[in-house]
């Protein structure tokens, strides 16, 4: 079972897929996929993202010397849906997406061993979850002017329930810029897998349905200007679809 | 959607919803220790190192690696909903540390949708304040994001209600003290931020918008430094803002979560 969220006729609709261009929502309406705002797939509560979490991302740092994982945290304010717009300011030198297996939890988590974790995964997205190099400073480094920015955090198409995805660790997942492949992995190679990561994070705060784990981004991001179509597919989950837009469009 | 407060948006934990109060009538309806929920709902946000001491305590730190100079933007964090208590509610103490550190912050509630607000009319978007307690571990490396110091349950203590920003005055002149066990351990202001809460919410909203019910916490008089107040388990923290109120919480031991990583 997989499901959008989108905006149609005036209301919010959970929706399903029809076929390969209409959504069924739920009281039977069938609507094409450009007649709706997808909106991100689910109503997310606490946004924790991972950094430095792929194996040939982290290789160049001195492996092992990652004792625990690089995680963060992003307010609700930076999602938005498949089909969006996302800001790059103009003064920038250097913007990058990152496709990552979003994991929704389902049901409450304090305190979880790895051997239980899965059975608090709900299901899965995609995100994309943009950097802006330019704001890093090191100070709760990444902080939220680089990683919480309006519009920077996109996640669809489809809420996946866990159910469907029998392997979450064995799945191919790329970026295209413009049709043109510029990152490639796959999520066997994260450092700290989902079951770690659960556990990690549960031995200090309880996670609460809804809670949405980023679990970081393999090698390969290029900067992405204005006009750019950025797709992040991960397979079996979704494709996707991300403009960029530049700051005229905010009239600054 | 606009947040409205008119004296003192309490939530009495009895009840089913806040209530706008008189102040007198807010605090009846806390007397005899009765417990408060947070009266909103949305996100609190904090500033680190807003106080220039807090950055003076590091010294020449600041300039060498990992931080490589004195930071330019904000350095915001997120106090998630597993954090958040009312008024009452007990911190628990992770088993593994001696004592929580206090961290005494005033709370501004984000009264109306907040995006790219200049300094000059920034007040008009709070509705309200509160007290907040930022409780931290204490930890003395800033490099990485501190989830596991900052984030655990039950470290954002908030209330005991909010107070119109018409009866607060000032938020950059409010006196601040910090009692544990009614000993009073800390005497400090809202005075002297590097960014005073105007320009704070106006280089905040350059990039994030915030919402009617968000807090933004206008900074700490410390951070994880010597002089601020620590509460051990069985101990009773209260922080006390001028015009805002005064937010009390016991600190209680936890038992090791089966399985858990701490």
């Amino acid at each position: 079972m997989r499901t959008a969220r989108v905006a149609y006729a005036g209301a919010v609709h959970i929706a399903t897929p029809q076929d390969d261009t209409r959504l069924r929502l739920a009281d039977g309406r069938l609507v094409a996929h450009d007649a709706v705002v997808w909106l991100p797939p689910f109503e997310a509560g606490t946004i924790i993202a991972l950094g430095l979490n792929y194996a040939e991302h982290a290789k160049e740092l001195s492996f092992g010397a990652q004792q625990e994982p690089l995680a963060f945290l992003k307010g609700p304010g930076a999602l938005i849906g498949h089909r969006g717009q996302t800001r790059r300011p103009a003064d920038v030198a250097f913007m990058h997406y990152e496709c990552e297996l979003a994991v929704v939890i389902g049901r409450s988590a304090a305190g979880v061993s790895r051997a239980d974790a899965m059975r608090h995964v709900a299901g899965y997205t995609v995100a994309n979850d943009y950097a802006i190099r330019d704001y890093l400073e090191n100070w709760y480094r990444p902080n939220l002017r680089v990683k919480n920015r309006d519009t920077c955090t996109v996640l669809g198409p489809w809420f996946v329930d866990a159910g469907d995805v029998p392997d979450p660790h064995a799945l191919d997942l790329r970026t295209m810029v413009n049709g043109t492949v510029t990152q490639r992995g796959n999520t066997r190679d994260m450092v700290f897998d989902i079951p770690a990561l659960i556990e990690y994070l549960s031995g200090f705060m309880t996670l609460a349905p809804g809670d949405v784990i980023l679990t970081g981004t393999p090698d390969g991001v290029v900067d992405v200007q204005p006009g750019d179509e950025v797709v992040t597919e991960i397979d079996g989950i979704g494709r996707l679809v991300n403009t960029i837009v530049g700051d005229d469009v905010f009239h600054r | 959607m606009r947040l409205l407060i008119e004296d003192t948006l309490v939530h009495p934990a009895d009840a089913p919803l806040p209530r706008d109060l008189p102040a007198v009538r807010a605090g009846a309806a806390l007397a005899d220790g009765r417990r408060a929920e947070i009266p909103v709902s949305g996100t609190v946000y904090g500033v680190l190192h807003n106080a220039p001491s807090a950055l003076a305590a590091l010294g020449d730190k600041i300039h060498a690696a990992p931080y490589k100079g004195a930071p330019k933007a904000p350095v915001l964090y997120i106090k998630p909903r597993n954090t958040r208590i009312g008024h009452g509610a007990a911190i628990p103490l992770p088993p593994q540390a001696p004592a929580v550190l206090v961290g005494a912050a005033l709370g501004a509630v984000i009264g109306r949708t907040a995006c790219r607000v200049s300094p000059g009319e920034a007040m008009d978007f709070i509705a309200g304040y509160t007290v907040v307690n930022d409780v931290t571990l204490p930890h003395e490396e800033f490099y990485r994001p501190a989830l596991r110091q900052r984030i655990r349950d039950g470290f954002c203590p908030v209330g005991p209600w909010v107070r119109a920003a018409r009866h607060v005055g000032d938020p950059g002149a409010l006196e601040v003290r910090v009692w544990v066990d009614d000993e009073l351990r800390l005497q400090t202001s809202t005075r002297g931020f590097l960014r005073p809460l105007p320009q704070l919410l106006a280089d905040v909203t350059d990039f994030m918008t915030l919402q009617p019910g968000d807090i933004l916490l206008t900074g700490l008089p410390w951070t994880g430094g010597f002089d601020t107040p620590q509460a051990r388990a069985g101990q009773r923290v209260a922080i006390e803002i001028e015009n805002v109120g005064r937010l009390e919480n016991p600190v209680v031991a936890t038992c090791p979560a089966p399985g858990g990583a701490a």
